[in-house]
């Protein structure tokens, strides 16, 4: 290698020639790339499932919102407070001031079957009575048609997710629950968070409906401060009128998605894996046949002085430019398809449905072309230490 | 015996490109393998959900309890063979990571409803002698490390007892089997009247009913007339048969279960294409050497089941092996460490396997050996 620019000039010679035979091997040139785009095409897209849950379940956790629940429920669901709990927490140092008391709200949470609209089979919606100061604890809740509902009566406003997903939510609509009907007077929207599966009453009338007695279920808070975290919750755990525990409203919805996170990017990147492997060996076997059929150019570029080195790359790159055709291919199918896709599932942790879009970001793109480019280099790797050593005087006598 | 000798010479002759092929095939079929059980398991029960049985469960939802007194009356109806109820515990044992089902039952009516779950006499005799014993599944039993007359505390999230403690004991008294594919066995079943007992709210109520009915034909009715006996009662129900709640419960994954299908799906046939390709292409390449056999007096039915039964020999083993990495694979257990309960390779999905693979074999083989067949031999030797 003593002149670099030489080199240089002999790698774009050499792979500049070998993009050109592309065409000549347009049949297994092609089953690469579509093999390529089908594995980056699922990975991202299974991904995008993951990532839309995950941002769904913990875009609304503000930094100074915390919640209570009784010492060992696992979600709200599980949980159970007095109203004379629910007080002392509110009261609790660190809570912000609102214009009618403390920032603080005392919550029920049950949930109610609705079809879904896809398949008409029953779904666990969920359903949240709330107090008053529920909407300044959450400020990213926005009611975006009709209105609020109005306290003490048979009144709810849904989520915009949760209007899109079930059956009968439909704005002036009345549904019935049990014994019990209720006017949908509002539809709110929440950043895309959790909230927007929901449908939200005055906790009061839900307390008589569901027969809950006085009694709430969580106490959703919003902080002074960030900081002031720390000590609301010291307060509330060594107070020995509570057996409460709290969490930041951000790790606690970060906690209940981890179950169904897992499970979708554990299946996804066990699956994505070995497609991986699957396209790899098509790759190889394109690559593979791309130096065989070009046993002796090879040669003769080699024994018209091109070096060893040059020949390598090409081989590599060309494996690359298909495998990179493939990953955007791949990934633009994928972004077509998914992005923005709506869908609902069961949370089994919280036993309710959560509504979200997927979601393919800048992120996963990314990921998604550097394992194409992976595969490429990998693919073209084997195959172009075969070409580099090809004994010349063979090769050239080959057919 | 010279024929053979022949397909095998064809396979040797670009080594690498016949493995690369078959390693292709290998991962396509060990994909559809494990993607039809994880279908299977999102599914889980609806296959072996008995067609006599009824779930009866509070009309709002699942998790509003009925009256236990409903017992009796649903007993009563005409058409009702058998009751029994169960209530969801929702426990954690040591870390809520290790999550798996309890539930409080009446030991008698249970095991005369769900004949699936095999358990010997003794351990029977034992869990209606000890109050605070329980029967866990095989599988449940096998991941703890638990066997018969360990005590397990479990933690409760929703049940407390009496006095606040959180913390149940529960004496394992025997270890049920699953009585056919598919029997969910990561549950753990313990004694409702300890249960009843020692809670501190909610005593007399009940998560939901069994119901098995005499006729399976009129289960519809029973159904019906059931949900009439609670009508505009404070606690109306909802009474379905046991396929038609189960099949609900795994719709509520929702597009998601069917979207990973969907795309999986299109990957295990993108690979096969890529794969056929190569194969069809490996036969074209020889267009000449089949003259050569022609002219030399091999017949037209000779050369075409010849490139037939190279590919379907590549096909064949490569269908195969996936097909085995796949059975192994699963048989290793839930991936997902307890969301996916049942988790099996389901038989009548075995056998589309089979089938797939000689129908790639067949395909991928069938074109280029017919062009062989009706090659000119003339052609053929002139190509070059």
């Amino acid at each position: 290698m003593t002149n670099p620019l030489n080199w240089f000039s002999q790698v774009v010679a050499v792979t500049g020639f070998s993009l050109q035979t592309i065409v000549n091997r347009k049949g297994s040139s092609a089953a690469t790339v579509i093999g390529i785009a089908g594995v980056v095409a699922v990975l991202v897209g299974v991904l995008s499932i993951a990532k839309g849950f995950r941002k769904a379940m913990t875009v609304s956790g503000s930094p100074n919102t915390a919640i209570v629940m009784r010492s060992g429920a696992d979600s709200e669901m599980m949980s159970g407070l007095s109203r004379d709990e629910t007080r002392v927490i509110a009261d609790a140092p660190g809570v912000a001031r609102a214009s009618g008391g403390p920032a603080a709200s005392a919550e029920l949470f049950v949930i109610i079957d609705l079809p879904k609209r896809s398949t008409g089979t029953d779904a666990n919606v969920p359903l949240r009575g709330v107090e008053p100061a529920a909407f300044d604890v959450r400020r990213e809740l926005k009611v975006v048609a009709g209105r609020k509902f109005e306290p003490g009566k048979n009144e709810i406003i849904i989520g915009q997710g949760a209007a899109i997903e079930f059956a009968g939510l439909d704005l002036g609509k009345t549904i019935r629950v049990g014994q019990n009907d209720w006017a949908i007077v509002g539809v709110f929207t929440a950043n895309g968070g959790i909230s927007e599966s929901e449908i939200w009453t005055d906790a009061a009338v839900l307390q008589p409906a569901y027969r809950r007695g006085d009694t709430y279920q969580s106490v959703y808070a919003r902080l002074t401060s960030p900081e002031a975290f720390d000590a609301f919750k010291n307060a509330l755990t060594t107070d020995p009128r509570l057996n409460v525990k709290v969490l930041r409203q951000a790790d606690y919805y970060a906690d209940q998605s981890t179950l169904v996170y897992n499970l979708i990017t554990g299946l996804g990147t066990l699956v994505a894996g070995l497609m991986g492997l699957g396209a790899l060996f098509g790759a190889l076997n394109t690559m593979y046949t791309a130096v065989s059929s070009r046993t002796r150019e090879i040669a003769t570029l080699r024994a018209l002085g091109f070096r060893a080195g040059p020949v390598v790359i090409s081989v590599i790159l060309e494996s690359i430019v298909l495998a990179i055709l493939g990953g955007m291919i791949g990934s633009v199918g994928a972004y077509l398809a998914f992005d923005g896709y709506r869908a609902a599932t069961i949370n089994f942790q919280s036993f309710s449905q959560v509504a979200f879009a997927f979601e393919v970001g800048p992120a996963l793109l990314i990921q998604g072309m550097v394992y194409a480019a992976l595969i490429g280099v990998i693919g073209g790797l084997f195959p172009a230490i075969r070409a580099a050593r090809l004994p010349i005087a063979t090769a050239l006598r080959e057919l | 015996m010279k024929f053979l000798y022949l397909v095998g010479c064809n396979l040797r002759r670009k080594k690498l490109r016949t493995i690369l092929t078959l390693l292709s095939i290998l991962i396509a079929f060990l994909l559809y393998g494990f993607l039809c059980a994880v279908k299977e398991a999102l599914n889980a029960g609806v296959s072996i959900a008995g067609a006599d049985r009824l779930v009866v469960r509070h009309k709002v939802s699942l998790i509003q309890l009925l009256p236990v007194s409903y017992k009796d009356r649903i007993a009563l109806i005409p058409g009702v063979d058998a009751v029994e109820h169960q209530t969801w515990f929702g426990g954690i044992y040591q870390d809520p990571k290790n999550f798996f089902a309890q539930m409080p039952v009446e030991p008698e009516p249970f095991l005369d409803m769900f004949p699936e779950f095999v358990i010997s006499a003794e351990a029977k005799e034992r869990w209606l002698k000890t109050r605070t014993g329980a029967i866990v599944g095989r599988k449940l039993a096998e991941r703890f490390k638990w066997k018969v007359g360990d005590r397990v505390p479990i933690q409760a999230t929703i049940w407390t007892q009496k006095g606040g403690e959180t913390t149940w004991e529960f004496d394992i008294v025997g270890i049920y089997d699953a009585g056919k594919k598919g029997v969910d066995t990561t549950q753990m079943f313990f004694r409702y009247d300890y249960f009843d007992e020692a809670r501190a709210f909610g005593e007399g109520q009940v998560g939901w009913y069994g119901v098995r009915v005499k006729d399976p034909a009129r289960a519809a009715e029973v159904a019906r007339k059931i949900d009439e006996e609670f009508a505009n009662s404070p606690a109306e129900t909802k009474a379905e048969p046991e396929g038609a709640f189960v099949q609900a419960f795994a719709k509520q994954v929702g597009d998601i279960g069917t979207i990973m299908v969907y795309i999986l799906s299109a990957v295990f046939f993108t690979i096969l294409l890529v794969a056929g390709n190569t194969m069809a292409q490996a036969v074209r390449e020889r267009t000449e050497e089949l003259g050569v056999l022609k002219a030399i007096g091999f017949t037209n039915a000779q050369v075409l089941s010849f490139v037939l039964a190279e590919s379907c020999f590549i096909s064949g083993i490569g269908g195969l092996s996936g097909l085995g990495f796949a059975w192994l694979l699963i048989a290793a257990g839930d991936p997902t460490n307890g969301a996916l309960p049942v988790f099996y390779f389901p038989t009548g999905n075995l056998i589309v396997g089979l089938i797939l693979v000689v129908v790639l074999g067949l395909v991928t083989g069938i074109v280029p050996a017919l062009q062989a067949m009706r090659l000119q031999i003339a052609d053929a030797l002139r190509r070059t």
